[in-house]
């Protein structure tokens, strides 16, 4: 694996990650690109040194460069660009059903969440003022 | 029956190409639909006499040797988990004829075929032996997927839809690094062949490997702490999807992390997993209590269980590992038709919130015996299947020594048990309420019972069968943690010697 390839990748993944982690969808779908364009670079680099076009030229097999790696990079593309295909649609519908492209929060879980919090902040209050009547000097 | 290994995988994927012309002629496309997924079944069936029999079936595809083309590995552990698979897909099929366009429902014009393509792919991703087309069944498996999951484009389905397609395409995309990680460490893609040599490396990448598709196969199977998306998603989508969803995906997660840890000799990973085990347990059981909606309940259910799976694997025993095996084959009916119980509350009283549902008990009665069974042997009470896989793993547990996550599994069960307690007072005793949704002509409450009916006799079934089902995991694990079967039946022999018979 050459150095350059080892920067192209690196970097990718960084940017990709970076991306993938926003909340507009559709910075998302570019992070996957970068993500997808990363591991098809880093499944090409697994496969040895670069050579002569394998197989058809009828090159001695020492010259030629790997070609499984080639085919497992051409269906990691395919599958790629379909599923970049439906993240973007359903960004469109998001957006024509909110008006944005953000990810939204589960109402339910944080219907559940709040209500957990509120009864923690109740006990606290309650141990608070239990404390002061208990201690009333030292409730600063 | 070489070709049926190959059928299973393409008669689905077939049928699914004919459904999508014929999806409009509702009669045409219900017969099609349910008579590919009876003959899968069939075949699956016939496969796993004849595996248990005569041994490992493997399908080298185009005829290429092992080592440069595709080939599909029936062994017993396959055969079993694959029979179980499509008869879960089966039932679900016909949970979804019987409830037809009704709005908590889904279309079948759409869920047919898609769930045909599941079908395919979870066929390839449990027969396959080769590391990149595992990837393949695993898109083919998520691309549906996304698609029954998002179909109705409501807004909660597009927000938990977006939340599961973003998790699991990040997880596709580390499987595609893991891929080229192990090509470049190894040279092959074949299992057998990473079976071989995956042992030889240095220690550090064998952990690293390991490590590696943990995660990978971890996000799919829902452990701790890869499993958030899981009960986001879930209760959103329509009851049908849902239930083929917690009884099947996050299984074969759990099966590929049987199958790879076991096969690359990754036990040196064995603490750590059980670790993740306990934890998986606890807290999806924990999230359980906390929920007041019957779906939601029930999805972080599916996490909890995953926990028992994974302590089984861990152990790194023939008991343990035999334990997880039952433990699977049990958990794919019991999850299916539990989250069919609730699609039935669903259908009948136009939610599912607890507070919003009551007295069913006495209302609708069938309903409550379609809950109460496979509840309990959720919960793990015998006589029922899953006192028979607890029973299972705690012997194994004791017998490795592992006191502590015997101990949490342990009260995991009976955390169970308490918050399916809260489902039977909220939704089975006190008033009856009610219904919310009209009588709807175009469901058939018959058939969806009816369809329940049978998943609750299958889990029924593996408990009366768990003697024969246990000599089969002990076979499975014994085959699976001695690893030489695998890698003698896929390499072994010269290509096309199994054709001659």
């Amino acid at each position: 694996m050459s150095l350059a390839m080892i920067f192209a990748v690196a970097g990718l993944v960084a940017a990709g990650t970076f991306l993938v982690t926003s909340r507009s969808l559709s910075r998302i779908v570019l992070g996957f690109a970068l993500l997808g364009h990363a591991a098809v670079l880093a499944l090409l680099a697994s496969g040895g040194r670069a050579g002569s076009p394998p197989i058809v030229d009828g090159e001695p097999v020492p010259d030629m460069s790997n070609p499984l790696p080639q085919a497992l990079s051409l269906t990691a593309i395919v599958i790629s660009f379909g599923l970049t295909l439906f993240v973007l649609a359903l960004a469109r519908r998001q957006q024509l059903l909110t008006g944005d492209d953000l990810v939204e929060d589960d109402v339910e879980d944080r219907r559940i969440a709040t209500t957990q919090e509120a009864r923690e902040a109740a006990v606290d209050e309650t141990r608070e003022l239990e404390a002061l009547h208990d201690n009333p000097e030292g409730g600063s | 029956m070489i070709a049926v290994v190959g059928l299973c995988v393409a008669l689905p994927l077939l049928a699914s190409a004919l459904v999508l012309g014929v999806r409009r002629l509702a009669t045409l496309r219900d017969v099609i639909t349910v008579s590919t997924m009876a003959a899968v079944t069939g075949m699956a069936a016939a496969l796993l006499a004849e595996v248990d029999r005569n041994g490992t079936v493997v399908l080298r595809v185009g005829d290429w040797a092992p080592d440069l083309g595709i080939v599909l590995v029936a062994d017993l552990f396959a055969a079993l988990i694959l029979l179980v698979a499509s008869a879960t897909i089966l039932v679900v099929e016909l949970f979804a004829i019987g409830q037809r366009r009704t709005p908590a429902g889904a279309d079948p014009a759409v869920v047919s075929p898609i769930l045909l393509v599941l079908a395919g792919g979870v066929s390839l991703a449990i027969l396959t032996g080769d590391l990149f087309t595992l990837f393949v069944a695993f898109e083919l498996i998520l691309v549906a997927s996304y698609v029954l999951l998002t179909h109705q484009g409501r807004e909660s389905q597009v927000r938990s839809g977006m939340t599961y397609v973003v998790i699991n395409l990040f997880a596709s995309t580390l499987f595609l690094f893991g891929v080229a990680i192990v090509y470049s460490a190894t040279g092959t893609v074949n299992m057998a062949l990473l079976a071989e040599r995956i042992p030889e490396l240095p220690a550090a990448t064998q952990v690293g490997i390991g490590l590696w598709f943990l995660v990978v196969f971890g996000t799919k199977a829902a452990i701790f702490p890869l499993f958030s998306w899981l009960p986001d998603s879930y209760p959103t989508a329509p009851t049908t999807i849902t239930a083929v969803f917690a009884g099947l995906l996050t299984k074969i997660g759990v099966y590929v992390l049987i199958r790879f840890f076991t096969l690359m000799e990754l036990d040196e990973l064995g603490a750590l997993l059980l670790v993740i085990a306990g934890f998986t347990m606890i807290v999806g059981v924990a999230g359980a209590l906390a929920q007041d909606d019957v779906k939601r309940i029930l999805s972080f259910h599916v996490v909890s269980q995953i926990g028992y799976m994974i302590m089984g694997l861990g152990l790194f025993t023939v008991a343990g590992v035999a334990g997880a095996v039952l433990f699977l084959i049990h958990q794919i009916p019991v999850k299916t038709v539990m989250f069919l119980a609730g699609g039935l509350i669903e259908d009948d009283q136009g939610t599912s919130a607890l507070k919003k549902v009551g007295g069913l008990a006495t209302s609708k009665p069938v309903i409550a015996v379609l809950f109460a069974l496979p509840a309990l042997s959720l919960a793990g009470l015998p006589p029922f299947s899953g006192f028979v896989a607890k029973l299972a793993l705690v012997d194994a547990g004791i017998s490795s020594g592992a006191y502590v996550i015997v101990a949490v599994s342990l009260v995991g069960s009976i955390l169970t048990l308490l918050s399916m307690t809260k489902i039977w007072i909220g939704a089975f005793w006190g008033e009856v309420t009610p219904s919310a949704v009209p009588a709807s002509g175009r469901r058939s409450v018959t058939i969806m019972q009816t369809a329940a009916g049978l998943a609750v006799a299958g889990t029924i079934a593996v408990a009366v069968v768990a003697g024969p089902l246990w000599r089969m995991s002990e076979q499975v694990a014994t085959d699976l943690l001695d690893r030489t079967p695998y890698i003698v039946d896929v390499l072994g022999g010269t290509v096309g010697e199994e054709e001659v018979d």
